[in-house]
């Protein structure tokens, strides 16, 4: 019997600072058994509980994507005993993680359909992760038009910079980024809450259109009712919710929306799926 | 099947034999209460009780567990590494458990035995044990297992069933674990047509004692959103002190939280039972508490045991009417009367809509 409690041991390869309030930081791990990067094989859109010996766990969403090999890559926001403790960590330290947990973005469905991909602030992880998978040179095909509206508050919260810069040459894919506000007069991009933006830049709805949305309750709050004005169905809008998870797999009883576990049943579901169950998220 | 008949002298020699290669668990008084606990060398179980203050649930899956050890030590090549900590389990053997809390294992295993992932400390611990229940010749008052998908004879999750006769034990042989255990304790006696009959006499019996009941025919149909809205929450949680008493003495209640515990340089993670009655149990790291009142709390423990268990596994009610809840409680909430509010919410739904 395989042991769901027991995670394989990584070792901490880079950190990088992702934010300028340096709340934010990048993880990349390696496997120490590199047998262990297989069996860890994950879809967009999973997490993974983070596990640091005399600390506990903490469930992440995996930032890098199925189609980046050799390295598994999460960011941590600094919040608990868990994180905070993970923010002082160094490449090199060994740690644990398991998984990958949880149900993923619906791929399979949203094959051959426009994907626009709606984030706010540091819930961008696993988004990076669909862009990076959608992106890639095997799948970009199998895909229509792919939108991108990301706000933060400011540029420096913005994650992943650099990559946001390199999509931003693309003509593959349309970017938008937003801030709340800035000083920067040099700013090239969006100022404005994200479903203001949302509302002037997401593509038309349809049966082909697809939103993923994820992001701070603010933000998905005054989101839903712009997509749903621009006529987006509540099955065609996927979210990714967050709880307070122990076990990760469905077994600890903590993280329930009536009788789906986020971390099991979840995180990913259609706001069709949400409004059928309890919204105690 | 088999049934056996077991006189106080082979039932006393038997156990003292089986001692030899089961572990024996049973009801002992200890203060003024019984509780399930190892037995000495030589101790019998105390089988003059109604039901132990607490749920046998500890058996298999204790209040604290270590899962993993670790070592802090910077010098040690292991440094941060998690080790399982393999429970040694030699079989042992629960004498005198309730039907109610034997069924109420067959229940939790539906959560921690799934098709896609087991949890190994819980069924290792569940394989290992053999359940000798005892038929409940006197019922509490508060008991309702008739009506919780029990009883007070119940064989679900029972090796071996026993009723109590008086001067012997029938003994309803019900598994192959069963057997091998009347086998080890040399109980071989079959029983004569009279005890067979004076078994099913008791069993009918002990059912017609049962005097209060719980209506669950309705609670798989009712929209989830109409009972986690329904009106008589604030009512039903304002007593509550959200103590956890009644999901530490349930059988049927299983969620769980897991902690490390460092101690200089070396530490384990434990898992320990949790409880939704507290608000930590769901609290978020940014502040943010889905279920930050206790009338979302006590509406978890009630929705979760009488209405998401039942669409999820269509196994009726994750309750098997044992009752400590409601003996326990210090406000006085009453499974039963919220149970029955459930389940006519939607009764009463339809007869507004009958003109």
């Amino acid at each position: 019997m395989r042991n769901p409690y027991q995670p394989y041991p990584v070792r901490i390869d880079a950190v990088t600072v992702e934010t300028e309030d340096r709340n934010l930081k990048t993880f990349r791990f390696t496997f120490l058994d590199p047998g262990d990067e297989e069996r860890f094989a994950y879809r967009a859109g999973q997490f993974a509980e983070l596990s640091i010996a005399g600390k506990g766990e903490i469930p992440i969403g995996i930032a890098s994507s199925p189609t980046e090999k050799g390295f598994v890559m999460f960011t941590v926001n600094k919040v608990g005993l868990v994180s905070s403790h993970l923010h002082t960590m160094r490449a090199g330290d060994v740690m644990g993680i398991r998984g990958p947990l949880g149900n993923w973005y619906p791929w399979e469905r949203m094959e051959g359909k426009n994907v626009v991909i709606i984030g706010g602030g540091f819930a961008f992880t696993t988004l990076r992760s669909s862009i990076v998978y959608m992106l890639d040179p095997q799948n970009r095909g199998r895909f229509g038009e792919i939108h991108v509206i990301y706000g933060a508050r400011t540029p420096g919260m913005l994650l992943y910079r650099e990559e946001l810069a390199a999509w931003e040459r693309r003509d593959d894919i349309r970017m938008h980024i937003t801030v709340d506000a800035t000083n920067d007069p040099g700013w090239k991009y969006h100022v404005g809450f994200v479903p203001a933006i949302t509302e002037k830049k997401a593509p038309p709805a349809g049966e082909d259109t697809f939103a993923i949305i994820c992001g701070p309750p603010i933000m998905i709050k005054f989101t839903l009712p712009v997509l749903e004005k621009l006529g987006y169905p509540n099955d065609r809008i996927i979210m990714s919710l967050e709880n307070r998870m122990k076990c990760g797999i469905g077994m600890c009883g903590r993280c329930n929306i009536g009788k789906e576990f986020v971390c099991k049943d979840g995180p990913v579901f259609t706001l069709e799926q949400l409004n059928r169950t309890p919204r105690e998220y | 099947m088999r049934m056996l008949l077991i006189d106080r002298r082979a039932w006393q020699e038997g156990l003292k034999r089986a001692a030899g290669q089961y572990g024996l668990i049973g009801p002992v008084k200890e203060k003024e209460f019984h509780s399930f606990r190892p037995l000495k060398p030589g101790e019998m179980p105390d089988l003059a009780f109604q039901n132990s203050r607490l749920s046998p649930k500890h058996v298999v899956y204790p209040q604290t567990e270590p899962m993993f050890a670790y070592t802090l030590d910077e010098a040690r090549e292991d440094r941060h590494l998690l080790k399982e900590v393999r429970r040694e389990i030699p079989p042992r053997a629960v004498v005198g458990i309730r039907p109610c809390d034997a069924k109420a294992f067959v229940l939790v295993r539906l959560n921690f035995d799934t098709p896609d992932v087991q949890d190994p400390y819980w069924l290792r611990a569940y394989e290992a044990t053999t359940f000798i229940g005892l038929g409940c010749n006197a019922p509490c008052s508060s008991c309702f297992c008739t009506t919780a998908g029990c009883g007070p004879f119940h064989e679900e999750g029972l090796d071996l069933l026993l009723a109590d006769l008086g001067e012997a034990f029938a003994a309803k042989v019900l598994t192959p674990k069963g057997e091998a255990f009347a086998r080890t304790a040399g109980w071989t006696a079959e029983a004569p047509a009279g005890a067979q009959s004076a078994f099913q006499e008791r069993a009918r019996a002990a059912e017609g004692r049962i005097t209060s009941f719980v209506q669950t025919d309705h609670l798989k149909s009712i929209p989830v959103n109409d009972l986690y809205n329904a009106p008589f929450w604030e009512e039903v949680s304002f007593s509550c002190i959200n103590c956890g008493t009644c999901t530490y003495s349930c059988p049927t209640c299983w969620c769980f939280d897991i902690q490390d515990e460092t101690r200089g340089k070396s530490g384990v993670r434990l898992r320990l039972w949790d409880s939704c009655m507290y608000p930590l149990f769901t609290l978020h790291g940014s502040g943010h508490n889905p279920r930050g009142t206790k009338l979302h709390r006590v509406r978890q423990r009630f929705m979760h045991k009488l209405k998401y268990f039942v669409e999820k596994y269509d196994r009726g009610i994750q309750c098997v009417g044992c009752g400590r809840c409601v003996r326990l409680c210090p406000v006085n909430i009453d499974i039963r009367r919220v149970c029955n509010m459930m389940n006519g919410f939607a009764v009463s739904g339809e007869a507004c809509a009958i003109p």
